[in-house]
C-alpha cells in the first residue's frame, strides 16, 4: 500500500488522478459486462410489464 | 458498522447520491459540480477538500459517461478538441476576472448574483423553447450519432442564424453541419469565461450554448461536453490533489454509483424524446438558481436554515429530475414495444 503522505505533490496529484480514471475504466468495464448479463431480462420485463 | 473506515450509512448514502449525479450526468452532460459539492459542504467537510473531490468525482464520472457516448457515436472528437483550445483560454481569462474582484473585495457578491441569473436565465430559456418545441421534430426519442446527418428542421432558429454568418475558415461538425471556427473558438471562450468566472465545471453553460448558438444535436452536444470535461476536470482534480484537496475515501463511493447511473442516463439519451430532455434540463436549472439564491441569501443574512433549505432543494430537484428521466425511459421503452407489437399484427 502506498503512503500518499510520503509522496510529492504533484506525484501524489498525478497517483490521485490515476487510482479515479482507474476505477472510472474498472467500474465501466465491471458494469458492461453486467449489463449484458442482466439488460436483456431486465428491458423484457419493463416492456412487459 | 465501518467498511474502509467510513460508516456503512454514509458508503450508502455517498452511493445512492453518486447513482443520482451519475443519470443526471450521463443525460445532461452536467450537474456534478453544483450538485456534489454543496452536498459535501453540508455534510462538514473543509471547502478545499469539498471543491477537490467533487472535481474528481465529475472527472471519474465523466470518464465512464464518455465512454458510453463514444459507443453509441455521441461525441464529436473534433468539435470537443476546439472548444478545449477555447475554453482553456477562457477560463484562466475567468479566474483574472475573479482575483480582479477579489481585490475590489466584490467577488463574492458578484459571483453570486451571476450564478443565480445566469442559471434561472438559461432554465427559463431553455424550459420556454421545450415548451414551443423550438426545433424539435416530436419523433420520439433520438439517435443522431456523430457522423449523421441530421434534418435542417431539428436546428434551433437562432442557431440558423448564427450559421448563416460564414467567416472562413468553415469546419463540419457533426451532422454535417458547416460553422465558423471562430464561431466555435468564441463559444467555447466564452462559455470558459463564465466556467473560470463561476469556479464550476460549466456544462450547464455549454451543453445548451453547443446546441443553440452552434447547433450541435442534443446528444452530441452531450457527448462532446462530456468529453471535455474529461479533461477540465482531470487537470482540476491533479491541482487540488497536489494541496491534498481530494479524498478517495469520499470518490470512490461516489463513483462506484455513478458509474451505474451515468451508464442509464447515457443510454437514455437514445430512447427519450429530445424535447423531454430540454424540458428537464430547464426545469432542473431553475431549482439549481433558486437553491443558489437561498444560500447567497443564507450567507449574506447569516442565517443557516436557509442554507440548509438551499441544500435540500438541490437534492430534491436532483432526486425529481433524475426520477423522471428514468420514468420516462421506462415509459418510452414501454411505447416503443407496444408500437412494435401493434405494426408487427
Amino acid at each position: 500500500m502506498i503512503d500518499l503522505a510520503t509522496l510529492s505533490p504533484p506525484v501524489r496529484a498525478g497517483v490521485l488522478v490515476g487510482a479515479v480514471f482507474l476505477e472510472a475504466i474498472v467500474l465501466y468495464v465491471g458494469y458492461g459486462v453486467v449489463e449484458q448479463v442482466a439488460a436483456d431480462p431486465i428491458i423484457e420485463r419493463i416492456e412487459n410489464a | 458498522m465501518e467498511l474502509f473506515g467510513i460508516a456503512l450509512t454514509v458508503l450508502a448514502l455517498f452511493v445512492s447520491f453518486g447513482f443520482m449525479v451519475g443519470v443526471l450526468f450521463g443525460f445532461f452532460g452536467m450537474g456534478g459540480s453544483f450538485l456534489v459539492t454543496p452536498a459535501l459542504l453540508v455534510m462538514g467537510y473543509p471547502a478545499r477538500v469539498a471543491v477537490g473531490s467533487g472535481m474528481a468525482f465529475v472527472f471519474g464520472t465523466a470518464v465512464i459517461a464518455t465512454l458510453k457516448h463514444h459507443d453509441l457515436g455521441q461525441v464529436d472528437y473534433k468539435l470537443g478538441g476546439l472548444m478545449i483550445v477555447g475554453t482553456s483560454v477562457g477560463i484562466e481569462v475567468g479566474r483574472i476576472g475573479v482575483f480582479y474582484l477579489e481585490e475590489l473585495g466584490l467577488a463574492s457578491g458578484v459571483i453570486g448574483v451571476t450564478y443565480v441569473v445566469l442559471l434561472g436565465a438559461i432554465g427559463l430559456f431553455v424550459t420556454y423553447n421545450a415548451l414551443n418545441n423550438d426545433g424539435d421534430d416530436d419523433s420520439g426519442g433520438h439517435h443522431e450519432a456523430a457522423d449523421q446527418e441530421i434534418d435542417p428542421d431539428a436546428i434551433p432558429d437562432i442557431a440558423k442564424k448564427i450559421q448563416s454568418y460564414r467567416v472562413p475558415p468553415m469546419i463540419t461538425i457533426a451532422g454535417g453541419i458547416q460553422v465558423s471556427l471562430w464561431m466555435i473558438l468564441g463559444v467555447a471562450f466564452v462559455t470558459g469565461l463564465l466556467s473560470g468566472f463561476l469556479g464550476v465545471g460549466g456544462g450547464f453553460i455549454r451543453m445548451p450554448a453547443m446546441f443553440y448558438l452552434i447547433g450541435v444535436p442534443v446528444p452530441v452536444a452531450v457527448g462532446t461536453d462530456l468529453f471535455e470535461i474529461v479533461f477540465s476536470g482531470g487537470i482540476g482534480s491533479f491541482l487540488y490533489g497536489m494541496e491534498g484537496g481530494v479524498d478517495l475515501s469520499i470518490v470512490a463511493p461516489l463513483l462506484a454509483g455513478s458509474a451505474l447511473g451515468a451508464r442509464i442516463g447515457s443510454a437514455a439519451t437514445s430512447i427519450v424524446d429530445e424535447g423531454d430532455i430540454k424540458i428537464y434540463f430547464g426545469l432542473m436549472l431553475l431549482g439549481g438558481s433558486v437553491a443558489v439564491a437561498f444560500r447567497q441569501a443564507g450567507d449574506y443574512l447569516a442565517i443557516d436554515v436557509l442554507s440548509t433549505i438551499s441544500f435540500a432543494l438541490i437534492m430534491l430537484s436532483a432526486l425529481l429530475v433524475s426520477g423522471a428521466v428514468i420514468y420516462s425511459t421506462i415509459t418510452a421503452m414501454r411505447e416503443q414495444s407496444t408500437a412494435a407489437a401493434t405494426s408487427a399484427d
